[in-house]
């Protein structure tokens, strides 16, 4: 089952860190906001993908099924 | 001067790694206090800050580890197992050490929330977390009321220097939230701003074209 | 063509205070006899003994869902401005498990051009409580709450108006009144939820929605006060009666706001798919379909247009809340829409940095393109700003300013053209579109 990566933009406050461990997939707005993918991960990044989630300082990312 | 026999080694072990303990948690907590104001070390990605606060928080279990096993296993000392997570039950300087198995539980809470923080809600792990703010002191007090070691000489400066390196974090803190705006006005503010920008180029281009 | 009722009238938001808005009423009725549905057929709200005495007591039909199929068959769609069908929010609320459901009619409109849902609150308060009352029933509620803008006068109208029906024993739920705070979107569902269960008006980021986890932690049906009107009219007379108005697609009556271009403004009851030159008077220079989160449209295209979603929908637009605005030949297009973002980036709840950061500077942007002399790259700036914001919030202010600006950067193409060699078709700086005094000031602002 693919996962996609999702923000909680309440939660979220721009730290950056996500984009810093997954630069393939995230990238940051000009005010630091994460930009993420619209398709699902790929396989081979969804283990980054896990540590960006669990390393988000605001606990704003999440990995959810590409349903 | 007594020979250091074994006993002997085991008890300055464990109040060698006492202070490391102090010293890595003052650390843990200051970097903590970085992340949240998504402060920066010099030259380091944010990630860093995260990562080193992260290490260094596991790198003071695995002290604490060796500062309670030393403790328990040294026999001069009667310090049972249980004393080390029910606080005030050990024999041994029951309210000093039941301060330190205090500090260890609400540490054990951290870790263990922090672990699972994937898992669990947002809500869970950050109401945990703001324990460290309690955790914290209750180690320092445990540290200076257990032994005399850290109330003379250089360690003394160590204990007084992590404290205000401490509660300086903390007051930084506590200023730099105050100083936020505060989420109704976040609009208005940027909003302002740009207003501001907008008059300045319209006044530097004074006029007509 | 309708009467109107007499000038001044002051912008919706600010009427608290004031008479309400004037209601519109044909006098022969219109509509071939169709019309009056929702709003009295004679000036002056109705009070309970004529609602009863006209409609007859709450139609319930003594079980749970059995009303889902009538509504089903009328084709009923949210009034609100989502328009989505009523019959299956009703159904899913109906077959979820756990404990009751909550319904919470919303009548807090938040959109300053829209006055639909205050008139019907205050003219015909005991439809839409009739409705709160068999949509409860329908999906197998208990629990039962009015949601609406903070407004004294209101207020003590619904109080006694649901106290008499607690007294005749018309009600099977009892109903709470909640007050909202005047933001724009304390109306949204989860700012609705989230405000209901005690907390600020503020949105909250989804999943879960409402429908799920709303009041309370419990599943929410949140409808419009219109498409409970709407509801307990198809209960009594059934979803023949309900299609006999509209179109085959979009069936029923509707509640508009309308803004002529010589300033007056009312509510009319109409019907989907009426001509939009049979309410509005054209030609204008162009028409504002919706609301605030609705688009603007030239006002040639508009004269040809149906107040229907079919129409609408290919050109960008959607009757939405309703809103019908007639720009004057006068203003300036662009002038009008840059007010009207700057009050939306205001009025962001401040919870998401695309929104919060993205809105001000589309304001700043705007009303640099209003003025004489635009930087070059003010509209390739908002152009941008616009994609970014699109979609990064956790509810669709964000979404519905672009749609805003999206549609006034080509309406008002020509006109960006004029000020950029600095001129002004407009002649008047009056502003037109209606907005409310003050921007918010802190966070009680937002309880």
């Amino acid at each position: 089952m693919s996962k996609k990566l999702r923000v909680n933009p309440i939660d979220c406050a721009g730290h950056g860190v996500c984009a810093e461990l997954l630069p393939e997939l995230i990238t940051l707005d000009e005010w630091g906001y994460p930009l993420l993918p619209a398709g699902p991960v790929p396989h081979r990044l969804e283990r980054q993908a896990r540590r960006a989630v669990t390393d988000c300082p605001a606990l704003a990312l999440a990995l959810a099924d590409a349903s | 001067m007594t020979a250091i026999t074994g006993t002997t080694a085991l008890w300055y072990a464990s109040r060698a790694t006492g202070v490391v303990s102090l010293l890595l948690l003052s650390l843990v907590v200051m970097l903590g206090i970085l992340v949240n104001r998504q402060g920066r070390l010099p030259g380091l990605p944010s990630f860093a800050v995260t990562g080193l606060h992260r290490s260094l928080s596991l790198l003071s279990v695995l002290f604490i580890a060796v500062h309670v096993a030393t403790a328990i296993i040294d026999p001069f000392v009667s310090i049972g197992l249980a004393a080390v997570v029910i606080p005030f039950v050990s024999a041994y300087q029951p309210f000093w050490l039941g301060l330190g198995a205090v500090a260890l539980d609400l540490i054990a809470a951290l870790i263990l929330t922090s672990l699972a923080r994937a898992h669990i809600s947002r809500r869970l792990w950050r109401g945990i977390h703001w324990l460290a703010y309690a955790a914290w002191p209750v180690a320092l007090v445990h540290g200076i009321g257990s032994s005399p070691d850290l109330r003379s000489g250089g360690l003394l400066l160590v204990a007084i220097g992590s404290a205000l390196a401490v509660a300086a974090a903390g007051l930084w803190r506590v200023a730099a939230k105050a100083r936020e705006v505060p989420r109704a006005e976040r609009a208005a503010y940027v909003l302002a701003g740009i207003q501001r920008q907008a008059h300045r180029v319209r006044v530097g281009h004074g006029g007509a074209r | 063509m309708t009467h109107h009722a007499t000038l001044p009238m002051p912008g919706p938001a600010q009427w608290g205070a004031e008479e309400p808005p004037p209601v519109n009423r044909r006098p022969d009725g219109g509509h071939g006899g169709l019309l009056p549905r929702l709003m009295p057929a004679h000036p002056g709200p109705v009070d309970l003994t004529e609602h009863v005495e006209r409609f007859g007591a709450p139609p319930y039909r003594g079980a749970p869902r059995r009303l889902i199929g009538d509504v089903e068959a009328a084709g009923l769609t949210g009034r609100g401005g989502a328009a989505f069908p009523t019959y299956r929010k009703l159904a899913a609320m109906a077959a979820g498990r756990g404990p009751a459901p909550v319904v919470i009619g919303n009548g807090a409109e938040g959109e300053p051009a829209s006055s639909k849902d205050k008139a019907l609150l205050w003219f015909s308060p005991h439809l839409v409580l009739d409705g709160l009352q068999v949509a409860a029933e329908a999906v197998g509620s208990a629990t039962v709450g009015l949601y609406i803008h903070r407004n004294p006068r209101l207020q003590e109208r619904l109080e006694v108006a649901i106290a008499q029906r607690a007294a005749a024993g018309l009600d099977a739920a009892p109903v709470e009144l909640t007050e909202a705070p005047h933001r724009f979107l304390a109306g949204e569902e989860s700012a609705l939820a989230s405000r209901v269960s005690g907390g600020p008006a503020l949105p909250r980021f989804k999943p879960p929605r409402a429908s799920q986890r709303g009041v309370a932690g419990r599943r929410t049906l949140v409808q419009n006060v219109e498409t409970l009107a709407h509801l307990a009219l198809i209960a009594r007379y059934g979803p023949g009666w309900f299609r006999s108005a509209g179109t085959p697609d979009e069936p029923g009556s509707m509640l508009a706001t309308l803004h002529q271009a010589d300033g007056r403004t009312g509510v009319v009851e109409t019907t989907l798919g009426t001509p939009v030159a049979d309410l509005l008077r054209l030609p204008a220079q162009a028409v504002l379909v919706g609301g605030y989160h609705g688009a603007w449209l030239p006002g040639a295209q508009a004269e040809l247009l149906p107040l229907a979603n079919a129409a609408l929908r290919p050109l960008g637009a959607a009757v939405g809340a309703g809103v019908l605005a007639a720009l004057p030949a006068d203003r300036c297009g662009l002038a009008e829409t840059a007010r009207v973002v700057r009050y939306l980036a205001l009025e962001s709840a401040g919870q998401c940095g695309p929104c919060f950061n993205g809105l001000p500077r589309m304001a700043g942007a705007l009303a640099e393109l209003a003025g004489p002399w635009p930087r070059p790259q003010a509209q390739a700036d908002l152009e941008r700003w616009s994609g970014l914001v699109a979609g990064r919030g956790a509810c669709h202010h964000p979404d519905g300013t672009v749609r805003l600006v999206r549609s006034a950067l080509q309406v008002f193409a020509a006109e960006i053209d004029q000020h950029a060699h600095g001129h002004c078709t407009g002649t008047s700086g009056r502003p037109f579109l209606p907005l409310p005094a003050e921007p918010p000031l802190d966070d009680t602002d937002w309880r």
